[in-house]
C-alpha cells in the first residue's frame, strides 16, 4: 500500500510552496482586499498560468500540463496555505471540470487552453435565492438561445470571461456557456464575507447562451462536477487549516502572560491539539478523495463527501480557534487571523455547505451498504 | 497513491490467508464477531482455554509474536507484515486479549533490558501463550503522573523486598509474571528513584483483588505487595533507571498502529437504517460527522501503514487514534441509546435492543478515555511532541520525592 503522494509529487508541492511564498505574499492578498474595484490579482493569476500549476489535470491536448489530479490536489493545498487570491475554485475546480465532462470538441478547444494558461477565467453561475439551489429553485431561463435571469452571488463574477450558467430550458434544467463580454450581460461587484475571493451579481437579459452537455442534464452534471471540485477544495481547506494552526502555535510560543508562554497552559495546548486532530482527520479523508478522483473510482461520491465534510469542519475549527489563541489582537483588521476565518467560510459555502454534504455523505453510505 | 500490496506483501498475505483458512477456530467466529468493546465473551467454550489454544497453535506454526526474533519465539516479520497479519487474523485476534499486554508491552521491555538467558527462557513462553504477563505500573496515587508511584523496593542481601499497592492491573488474576515498577530511593527526585523488576505473580505476599467496575465487569484488579521477595537477578536496568525502562514499555504501547480500535460507527449506522431514520436531517447530520471521524481514522492508519511499507516510522498522525476513537465510542453509545427511546434503558440480556450492544458500550466507554493514556495526557503529547509547545511547569521536578506535596500532607 502506498496511500501517500509520491516523492515526485512532494517535490512539486515544495516547489509550488516556494512559488506562492515568493509570488503571493500576504501583502498581495491585502492589496486586493483593500481595493473594492479589483476583480482579482491579475498579475498573480498570469504567473500561475505561465507556471502551469493549475493546469495540472487538464490534458495536454487542451493546453494543460496533463500531470494529473494528485498534482492538482497538492497545488490546491499550497494555494490554500498561501491564502492565494485566485479564482481557482471557479475557473479550474468547477468550470474546467464541467467543460471536460460535458463540453463538445469545439467548446473544449475554445476554452480549456485559455483557462489552462490563465488567459481566460470561467465561473459557474448557479444560485439565485437564499438556501441551497435545487433544480426547482432556478428561475433563469433560456429560450431560443437567449438567457434571461439574475444570478447572485457569482464567485469571481467580475473577473470571469465565461460563465457556465444553470438555467431552465425546454427539457428542464440545463447548463449554458455565456460569454460575459457580450450584449445582454450586466454585472456589478458585491461586498462579500471573503473579499479575497470576489463575488458579483450578474443580470442576463437576452444574452447569447450555448448549451453545454445534453439538454435537461444540468443538475446531474453539476452534481457530478461537485464531487470532483469537493476534493480539490478540500485540499485548499487543509492548506489553510494547517497555516491557521501554525499561526496559532507560533503566537502561543511567543506571547507571554502570567510570566510564561501562553502555549504552556493546558487550556491553549489542548485547544491546539484538538485543531491538529481535526486537521489530520481531514487530511486523511482528503487523501481518500484524491485517490478516488485520480483513479475515477466508483467510491468518488463517498470519498468526496467525506473529504468535504471533514475539511469544512477542520478549517472552521482551526481558523476560529486561531483567533481565540491570539486573543483581542486576533480580532483586529491588522492581524491576518480574519483572512483565514473569512476564507474558511468562503470555501465552506462554495459548491454547497455542510448540511447538503452531510446528506450526500449518508446517501453514499446507504448506496455502498 | 494506491492500496495495493507489493508482490512481497501479497505473497505474505496469501500465506497468512491460506494458513488461517485451514487452522483458525472458525466455529467460534459468530461469537467472536458479537464479542466486542474490550471484553472477550464466549459462551460455548472457556475463553481463557480457547485463547491459549489459539495462541499455541499460532506459535507452533510461526504466526505468534510475528515481529519478534525467531530465537524468542517470533517470525521476524517486518512491521508491514505485522500489519498484514493483523488484518488477516481479523476477528480471531480478539482471542489474543489475555496476551496483548504481555506481547505488546512486557515482552518488548524484557527484550530490551533482560539478560540473554532470561530472554530465551521467558519470551518463547510468552509468545506461545503458556505464560501470561501483566503490567504493574499504576497506583492509587499515580496514574497519569506515573513517576509518582510509592510502592517501595528495598535491597536485603541479594533480594529486593517489595511493599505497596498497584491498581488497574488488567489480567492480574491469570498472570504468571508481572512487570513491576518500584521506588527504590525516595531521597532523590521522583524520576530518578525508580527501579524496574519482573516477578513471579505466585510469589508469597502477592494478593490480587478484582475491582468491581462501574459496568459490573472485573477485568481490572488491585495488586497488594506485602514483603514480597524478588531476586536482584530479576531487575531490569540499573537501580534508579526504572523511568527509562518504563519509557520502553510506554513507547511500545503508543507504537501500535491506530485505526484498529472500534468506534461503534458501523453499528450506529445499522441501527439508524433499521429504525428508518436515514431521512431524518438531525440523524443524517450526526451520522455524517461520526462517519468522517471513522473514515479519518481508517485512512490515517493507512497513511501509517504506507510509511511502514516504505520502511519508515509512522508519523505523528498515528497519535490521534485512541483520542478520537475513545471519545467517539462514548458519544455514539449515548446517541444510539437516545435513538432507542425508553427501550434504551433495558440492560437485561435477551430484552435489550440490539443485544444490549450500545448499553454495554455506554457503560464501558468511560474507561477507554482514561486507560493507556487519558484524553488529557494524549492532548499534552500532541501539543508537546507534535506541535512543539512547552511542557507544563512541574513544581515537583527537582524536589526529593519524599518532600513532594501530596493531598494527605496538606490536611
Amino acid at each position: 500500500m502506498q496511500f501517500d503522494f509520491s516523492e515526485d509529487q512532494k517535490a512539486l508541492q515544495a516547489e509550488v510552496r516556494r512559488f506562492f511564498e515568493r509570488e503571493s505574499p500576504i501583502s498581495g492578498v491585502r492589496k486586493l482586499i483593500d481595493d473594492p474595484a479589483a476583480s482579482h490579482d491579475a498579475a498573480l493569476w498570469a504567473r500561475v498560468g505561465e507556471a502551469g500549476y493549475l493546469a495540472a489535470a487538464i490534458p495536454e491536448a487542451f493546453g494543460g500540463a496533463g500531470a494529473g489530479y494528485l498534482e492538482l490536489c497538492l497545488v490546491a493545498q499550497e494555494a490554500g496555505r498561501a491564502l492565494a487570491p485566485l479564482p481557482a475554485a471557479s475557473s479550474i475546480y468547477q468550470a474546467a471540470e464541467l467543460l471536460l465532462m460535458a463540453g463538445d470538441e469545439a467548446q473544449r478547444k475554445a476554452w480549456l487552453p485559455r483557462l489552462a494558461s490563465g488567459q481566460a477565467i470561467a465561473t459557474v453561475a448557479l444560485g439565485e435565492t437564499v438556501g441551497e439551489a435545487t433544480p426547482d429553485s432556478i428561475v433563469a431561463r433560456v429560450a431560443g438561445g437567449r438567457l434571461s435571469g439574475v444570478k447572485l452571488p457569482v464567485s469571481d463574477g467580475m473577473a470571469a470571461d465565461l460563465a457556465i450558467v444553470a438555467a431552465q430550458g425546454d427539457a428542464g434544467l440545463g447548463l449554458y456557456l455565456v460569454a460575459l463580454d457580450g450584449p445582454g450581460v450586466a454585472r456589478r461587484p458585491i461586498k462579500a464575507v471573503d473579499p479575497s475571493r470576489k463575488q458579483a451579481e450578474i443580470r442576463f437579459d437576452g444574452a447569447s447562451a450555448e448549451p453545454l452537455g445534453a439538454p435537461g442534464r444540468g443538475w446531474a452534471l453539476l452534481s457530478a462536477m461537485r464531487d470532483r471540485a469537493a476534493v480539490l477544495v478540500a485540499f485548499e481547506q487543509i492548506g489553510g487549516a494547517q497555516a491557521a494552526l501554525e499561526m496559532a502555535r507560533d503566537y502561543a510560543l511567543g506571547r507571554y502572560a502570567f510570566g510564561r508562554p501562553i502555549g504552556s497552559f493546558q487550556a491553549i495546548k489542548h485547544m491546539l491539539a484538538d485543531m491538529y486532530v481535526a486537521l489530520e482527520l481531514a487530511r486523511s479523508n482528503a487523501y481518500y478523495g484524491a485517490w478516488a478522483l485520480a483513479t475515477d473510482a466508483p467510491q468518488l461520491p463517498l470519498a468526496a463527501a467525506s473529504a468535504r465534510v471533514a475539511a469544512i469542519q477542520a478549517y472552521k475549527l482551526c481558523s476560529s480557534n486561531n483567533i481565540q489563541a491570539h486573543g483581542g489582537m486576533g480580532f483586529t483588521w491588522e492581524f491576518d487571523c480574519h483572512l483565514h476565518y473569512r476564507r474558511a467560510r468562503y470555501l465552506a459555502s462554495v459548491i454547497g455547505a455542510t448540511p447538503l454534504w452531510e446528506r450526500r455523505l449518508v446517501d453514499a453510505y446507504r448506496r455502498a451498504a | 497513491m494506491n492500496f495495493d500490496d507489493t508482490p512481497e506483501e501479497a505473497a505474505f498475505r496469501a500465506r497468512a490467508r491460506t494458513w488461517l483458512a485451514a487452522n483458525a477456530p472458525h466455529e467460534l467466529e459468530p461469537e467472536l464477531k458479537l464479542s466486542g468493546f474490550a471484553a472477550l465473551r464466549l459462551e460455548s467454550v472457556d475463553p481463557l482455554a480457547a485463547a491459549k489454544a489459539w495462541q499455541r497453535k499460532k506459535y507452533e506454526a510461526g504466526w505468534a509474536a510475528v515481529g519478534w526474533p525467531k530465537a524468542y519465539g517470533g517470525a521476524e516479520a517486518s512491521p508491514i507484515e505485522q500489519v498484514i497479519w493483523k488484518e488477516e487474523e481479523g476477528v480471531f485476534a480478539k482471542l489474543g486479549g489475555p496476551f496483548s499486554i504481555g506481547l505488546g508491552m512486557c515482552g518488548p521491555t524484557v527484550m530490551a533490558w533482560a539478560s540473554e538467558a532470561q530472554k530465551r527462557e521467558l519470551l518463547p513462553r510468552l509468545a506461545s501463550g503458556e505464560d501470561i504477563w501483566c503490567q504493574l505500573f499504576s497506583e492509587p496515587v499515580a496514574g497519569s503522573d506515573l513517576a509518582g508511584i510509592r510502592t517501595r523496593a528495598e535491597l536485603r542481601g541479594d533480594q529486593w523486598i517489595v511493599n505497596g499497592q498497584k491498581i488497574w492491573t488488567s489480567g492480574a488474576r491469570n498472570a504468571d509474571w508481572g512487570l513491576l515498577i518500584t521506588r527504590t530511593d525516595p531521597t532523590v527526585a521522583k524520576h530518578r528513584g525508580l527501579t524496574m523488576f519482573f516477578l513471579d505473580m505466585k510469589s508469597p505476599g502477592v494478593e490480587v483483588r478484582p475491582i468491581r467496575q462501574m459496568n459490573e465487569d472485573s477485568a481490572f484488579n488491585e495488586v497488594y505487595f506485602t514483603d514480597v521477595a524478588i531476586p536482584d537477578s530479576q531487575r531490569l536496568g540499573a537501580v534508579g533507571q526504572g523511568w527509562t525502562v518504563a519509557l520502553t514499555t510506554l513507547m511500545n504501547e503508543r507504537m501500535s498502529i491506530g485505526g484498529g480500535m472500534p468506534t461503534g460507527f458501523p453499528e450506529l449506522f445499522g441501527l439508524c437504517a433499521e429504525l428508518g431514520l436515514l431521512e431524518d436531517s438531525g440523524v443524517v447530520s450526526r451520522l455524517a460527522q461520526f462517519a468522517v471521524k471513522a473514515s479519518g481514522l481508517k485512512y490515517s492508519a493507512f497513511r501509517s501503514i504506507s510509511a511502514l511499507s516504505r520502511g519508515e516510522q509512522p508519523g505523528p498522525e498515528n497519535s490521534i487514534g485512541k483520542l478520537v476513537a475513545g471519545a467517539m465510542m462514548q458519544e455514539i453509545a449515548q446517541y444510539a441509546v437516545d435513538l432507542e427511546g425508553e427501550s434504551g434503558l433495558i440492560l437485561e440480556a435477551g430484552l435489550a435492543p440490539d443485544g444490549g450492544r450500545f448499553q454495554a458500550m455506554l457503560l464501558r466507554s468511560p474507561a477507554t478515555r482514561i486507560e493507556g493514556g487519558s484524553d488529557e495526557v494524549l492532548r499534552n503529547i500532541i501539543a508537546e511532541r507534535v506541535l512543539g509547545l512547552p511542557a507544563d511547569i512541574r513544581v515537583d521536578k527537582d524536589l526529593p520525592f519524599k518532600d513532594v506535596p501530596t493531598g494527605a500532607a496538606r490536611s
